[in-house]
C-alpha cells in the first residue's frame, strides 16, 4: 500500500514538473552501458558511478571532490584505535519506503567484504561492524587505517530487510551459476529512482521526492542510453537524441565545438599516465636486465620529448607531469611535479656510461582499448627510444589479452594509467604500484621492484591518523620514487565532456565521473 | 526419408559439436575474463581463487566437455559481465535481431527483384546502367561506411529519423516488438536499409542474370508471338521462372544476415544478438560468446537441413539410396 501511494507521489511530482515546463530528462549517451543493477557485481568503476546515483554511501564527495557526511552524520575513532563508530542520519528511507538503520550498513558491509565478492579489495582494512543502536554502528578494522572514509565513499547501502526477502544477502556468485535479485531491480536512497532498464538500451531513472537532501539539480529524471559507436555518438548529440555524453571522442572535439547548440565541457583527468620496467634479473627473451640500472631508467625518460608528445599526440590537450599523481591529489608537492629535461646526447651517454652504448631489444607492452591515444603514445615513444638506438619490440592488443602477460613479467616494459580511484588519495599508488609485492600491496607493481625504504614510509603512512605527519610521508615516498625512477611519469589524459544547450549546468569532475545531482536543465 | 533425415540430425549435431570446441579452442586467445571483472585493488590470490571458482583452471577439453554437458541440458550458464541467465539474455536479445533482419530481408525483395527485372529488361537503358553501378556500390561500400552515412544525413542533417537504438517496443509474450509503435518503426528504417544494401544488390543481380537466361528461352518467344503485352510476358510468365533461386538463396542468406548483422549492431546501438557479442568479447564473456556461436552456428544447420529436405521433397531422386528414373517435366 505504501508503495502504491509512494508511486503516485512521484508521478504527481513528475506531472506538475512537466507541466512547469523547466525542467526535464536528461539523456545520458554513455559509451558503454552497465553491467548490472547490483553495484557489487562487478569490479567495474562506471557501474559504481551510475548507481550512485541510486545507492549512497555513509560519506560521499562533494562538488570539490573532499569527502563530506552523506548517510552517516558525523564519526569519531574510539580509543582502541581501530574501532570507528559512526552516527547515521536520522528519517532516511529507501526507495521502498523502508527506513534507514545501522542494520542496514551492516548488511551492506558484509555483502560486499563477502568472499564471493569481486569488489571486497575495495574496503581493505575492514574486519567487522556491529549495531550500537538504530542509529549508530562501530566498525572494527584490522589496525589503524586513516583511509576508511575514502574507502566508504564507494561503498554502496542496500536495504537489509529487501536483501533478505529477496534473497539477496549474498553477492551474486557466478561460480554458482545462479542469478541474484539485485542484478534487476534497485532500491537505494539516493537521489534518483530506477524506474526500467533494458540492458544495452535504455536505464529510466526518475527524481526521488524523498530525498533526505535539498537538491542541488532540477532534473525529473534521466535516461542512460548507451551508445558503444563513438561516431554515432557524436551524431546523436548533433541530432539531440542525446543531451549529454561523458565520452566525446578527442579526433571529433573540433567539430563539436564548431556545431551549433552543443557545448563541449574539457579538462584534465585526474589519471597519470606513466611507463613501468621490469626489475627482474632477465628480461622476457632470457637476456640480462639493463633496466635495473637507475642509468638506462634515465636514459629513457630523458629521451621522450614530451612536448611533441603532447603537441603532436595529445593535441595540446594533457598536461606533462613529472609527478606520478596529480596536483588535486593529497601528497602531491610542486617540487615532485619537475620533469627532467629532454635530451638525446644526454640520453645517449647515460646509455654509454650503464655498458649498452649500441642499445637492447625489449617488449614494448601498450593496450589497445586503454588510455586517451595509447596506441600512437606508444608508437611516438617507441621511435623516440629507437633514436637512442634501443629497439623496442611494440606489443599492442586489447587489455583482456595483455593483462595476463603484465601481470606474468612478460611485459618488458608498459603503460599504466592511475587515477588513484576511488581513494583520491597519494596512498592509493603508492601501497599499489610502487611497494613491494606482497599480500595486499604492489598488486600492480608489474615490474617486481623492490625499494624497503619507501615500503617502510608506506606502511607508517597506512597506519598514521594524523593528516599532515601521513602527507609528509607519503610524499617522502613519492620522492623516491622519483629520484629512483621507478616509473617513468608522461602526463595527466584529457577528458571531454559534451552537452546540448539545454542543458545549462554539468559540472565536470576531475575524476571523470558524471554527477548529475548537481546538474541542470532550462 | 527417416534415414535421410536422421542422417542430417547427426550431421548437424557434429557440426555444432565442431563449433563449440573451435570455440573453446580460440577463447584462450582472447584474454582473462578474471581480470575484466574484479576491481583494480583486488589481490593476487583473490583473483586466482575466482579463476579456480569459475573452472578456468581446468584443461581444455574438460571445459569442453563440461560446457557441452550442461548445454545438452540447455543450461548456458551466467554471464559473467551482466550476471544473468545467458539464455535468458539471448532470447531477450533474438527479437531485435531477427525483426531486423526480416525487414531487411523483405527490403532486398521488393527492391531488389524488380530492380533486377528492370537491368535485364531494359539492358540498353541509362536506367539499368545506373542500378548497375549503384549495384557495385552497395557491393562495394562497407555496411559500417553506410551506416554513418545514413546517420549522417537522414539523422544529423535532415533530423528525420533516429540515429540509435530501438524505440519504444511493446512486449507479446517474450518476445518484444519494434512494429507496433512509431518510434519503432522508424527506429527500424536506418539499420535495415544498412543491413540490406549488399543484399538487395545480390538478389537484384540474381534476377538480372536469371531473366537474360529465361528471356532466350523458347516460352518467351512464343508467348510473344502469341501477342501478349510484354509486361506480362516479363513480369508473370519470365520472373516467375527466375524465382526458385531466388528463394533459396534468400533463405540461406538468413543465417548470414544474422551472422552480419552485429556490425550494423554496433553502429546503430541495435539492442540485438550481435551487440550482446561484441561486449560479451571485449570482456571476455565466455559462456556468452559460446552460446551465441552456438545459436548462430544452430541456425545455419538448421535453414540448410530446412533446404535439403525441400529439395528432396522436390528431387524424389535425394529421397533414397535407389535412384528413381527420370524427375517430372519441369514448367517450360
Amino acid at each position: 500500500m505504501k508503495l502504491e501511494s509512494r508511486q503516485f507521489v512521484a508521478s504527481t511530482a513528475l506531472l506538475l514538473a512537466c507541466t512547469a515546463g523547466h525542467a526535464e530528462v536528461l539523456k545520458w549517451g554513455a559509451n558503454r552501458d552497465i553491467g548490472s543493477l547490483d553495484p557489487y557485481s562487478y569490479g567495474d568503476s562506471f557501474t559504481i558511478n551510475v548507481l550512485n546515483h541510486t545507492y549512497e554511501g555513509l560519506v560521499r564527495y562533494d562538488k570539490d571532490l573532499k569527502i563530506e557526511p552523506a548517510l552517516a552524520v558525523s564519526w569519531e575513532i574510539l580509543e582502541d584505535q581501530i574501532t570507528w563508530r559512526f552516527k547515521l542520519r536520522p528519517d532516511v528511507t529507501f526507495h521502498n519506503g523502508n527506513s534507514f538503520t545501522a542494520e542496514d550498513v551492516v548488511a551492506s558491509l558484509q555483502r560486499v567484504s563477502h568472499e564471493t565478492s569481486p569488489l571486497k579489495g575495495n574496503l581493505p582494512a575492514y574486519v567487522s561492524a556491529s549495531v550500537v543502536d538504530d542509529l549508530t554502528l562501530d566498525i572494527v578494522l584490522n589496525g589503524t587505517y586513516p583511509l576508511l572514509l575514502n574507502d566508504l565513499t564507494n561503498i554502496h547501502i542496500f536495504d537489509k530487510q529487501w536483501l533478505v526477502e529477496n534473497d539477496a544477502e549474498l553477492p551474486t556468485d557466478i561460480g554458482a551459476g545462479t542469478e541474484g535479485y539485485a542484478t534487476y531491480h534497485a532500491n537505494g536512497t539516493g537521489p534518483f529512482i530506477v524506474e526500467s532498464r533494458q540492458p544495452d538500451a535504455k536505464t529510466v531513472f526518475t527524481v526521488n521526492p524523498d530525498w533526505w537532501d535539498t537538491p542541488a539539480h532540477n532534473l525529473t529524471g534521466f535516461e542512460l542510453l548507451p551508445v558503444t559507436s563513438a561516431a554515432t555518438r557524436v551524431a546523436a548529440l548533433l541530432s539531440g537524441e542525446i543531451s549529454f555524453t561523458n565520452d566525446a571522442p578527442v579526433q571529433d572535439l573540433p567539430r563539436l565545438e564548431a556545431a551549433p547548440g552543443v557545448n563541449v565541457l574539457e579538462g584534465v583527468d585526474l589519471r597519470t599516465v606513466m611507463i613501468g620496467m621490469s626489475y627482474r634479473d632477465t628480461l622476457d627473451n632470457g637476456s640480462d636486465n639493463p633496466f635495473k640500472d637507475l642509468k638506462v631508467r634515465q636514459a629513457l625518460y630523458q629521451a621522450i620529448d614530451m612536448d611533441q608528445l603532447q603537441k603532436k599526440v595529445m593535441r595540446g590537450k594533457s598536461r606533462n607531469a613529472g609527478a606520478v599523481v596529480a596536483p588535486p591529489i593529497p601528497g602531491y608537492t610542486e617540487s615532485l611535479d619537475e620533469r627532467m629535461a629532454f635530451d638525446v646526447d644526454a640520453a645517449k651517454a647515460l646509455l654509454a656510461e650503464a655498458g649498452v652504448p649500441e642499445g637492447f631489444e625489449f617488449d614494448f607492452n601498450c593496450l589497445q582499448d586503454g588510455l586517451v591515444n595509447e596506441e600512437q603514445i606508444c608508437q611516438a615513444i617507441a621511435s623516440m627510444w629507437s633514436r637512442i638506438g634501443l629497439s623496442p619490440r611494440l606489443d599492442v592488443a586489447p587489455r583482456a589479452v595483455q593483462t595476463p602477460k603484465r601481470t606474468n613479467g612478460q611485459a618488458d616494459v608498459y603503460t599504466l594509467g592511475w587515477a588513484t580511484l576511488p581513494m583520491l588519495d597519494a596512498y592509493s599508488p603508492l601501497l599499489q604500484i610502487f611497494h613491494s609485492k606482497e599480500g595486499n600491496s604492489g598488486v600492480f607493481n608489474w615490474g617486481d621492484w623492490s625499494f624497503p625504504e619507501l615500503d617502510e614510509l608506506v606502511q607508517s603512512a597506512g597506519a598514521e591518523l594524523d593528516l599532515d605527519k601521513r602527507l609528509a610521508m607519503e610524499t617522502a615516498a613519492l620522492q623516491i620514487v622519483k629520484d629512483e625512477l621507478i616509473m617513468l611519469p608522461l602526463h595527466q589524459q584529457p577528458m571531454a565532456w559534451a552537452t546540448t544547450e539545454a542543458v545549462t549546468d554539468m559540472p565536470l569532475f576531475p575524476d571523470n565521473k558524471p554527477r548529475l545531482w548537481f546538474a541542470s536543465m532550462q | 526419408m527417416i534415414a535421410f533425415l536422421l542422417k542430417r540430425l547427426m550431421n548437424a549435431a557434429f557440426v555444432m559439436l565442431a563449433v563449440a570446441f573451435l570455440a573453446f579452442m580460440i577463447f584462450r586467445f582472447f584474454g582473462d575474463p578474471v581480470e575484466m571483472m574484479v576491481n583494480e585493488q583486488a589481490t593476487q590470490s583473490d583473483r586466482a581463487e575466482l579463476r579456480e571458482r569459475l573452472g578456468l583452471n581446468d584443461g581444455l577439453l574438460t571445459q569442453y566437455a563440461r560446457f557441452v554437458g550442461s548445454a545438452v541440458q540447455g543450461d548456458f550458464g551466467i554471464s559473467y559481465r551482466n550476471q544473468q541467465d545467458v539464455m535468458t539474455l539471448v532470447a531477450e536479445r533474438f527479437p531485435a535481431t531477427f525483426e531486423l533482419v526480416i525487414v531487411a530481408t523483405v527490403l532486398s525483395l521488393i527492391i531488389g527483384v524488380p530492380f533486377g527485372v528492370l537491368t535485364a529488361v531494359y539492358q540498353d537503358r541509362k536506367l539499368a546502367d545506373g542500378l548497375q553501378i549503384g549495384s557495385i556500390v552497395g557491393v562495394s561500400l562497407p555496411s559500417f561506411v553506410v551506416g554513418i552515412l545514413l546517420i549522417l544525413v537522414f539523422s544529423v542533417s535532415l533530423g528525420w529519423l533516429p540515429a540509435f537504438g530501438r524505440g519504444e517496443t511493446v512486449d507479446i509474450g517474450w518476445w518484444s516488438s519494434g512494429f507496433f509503435t512509431d518510434s519503432g518503426r522508424a527506429a527500424l528504417i536506418l539499420p535495415s536499409i544498412s543491413l540490406s544494401l549488399f543484399q538487395i544488390t545480390l538478389v537484384m543481380r540474381l534476377v538480372r542474370a536469371e531473366m537474360l537466361e529465361v528471356l532466350r528461352s523458347d516460352f518467351i518467344k512464343f508467348a510473344r508471338a502469341r501477342g501478349l503485352p510484354l509486361s506480362v510476358v516479363h513480369w508473370r510468365h519470365a520472373l516467375r521462372n527466375c524465382l526458385m533461386p531466388v528463394i533459396t538463396l534468400t533463405g540461406m542468406q538468413i543465417g548470414n544476415l544474422i551472422a552480419f548483422a552485429l556490425v550494423t549492431e554496433t553502429v546503430f546501438q541495435w539492442p540485438g544478438m550481435g551487440l550482446l557479442f561484441i561486449q560479451a568479447v571485449t570482456f571476455v564473456d565466455i559462456p556468452v560468446m559460446a552460446a551465441y556461436l552456438m545459436l548462430v552456428s544452430f541456425i545455419f544447420v538448421l535453414i540448410n537441413t530446412l533446404v535439403d529436405i525441400t529439395y528432396a521433397y522436390v528431387d524424389p531422386r535425394l529421397r533414397s539410396e535407389v535412384a528413381v528414373k527420370g524427375g517430372s517435366a519441369h514448367g517450360h
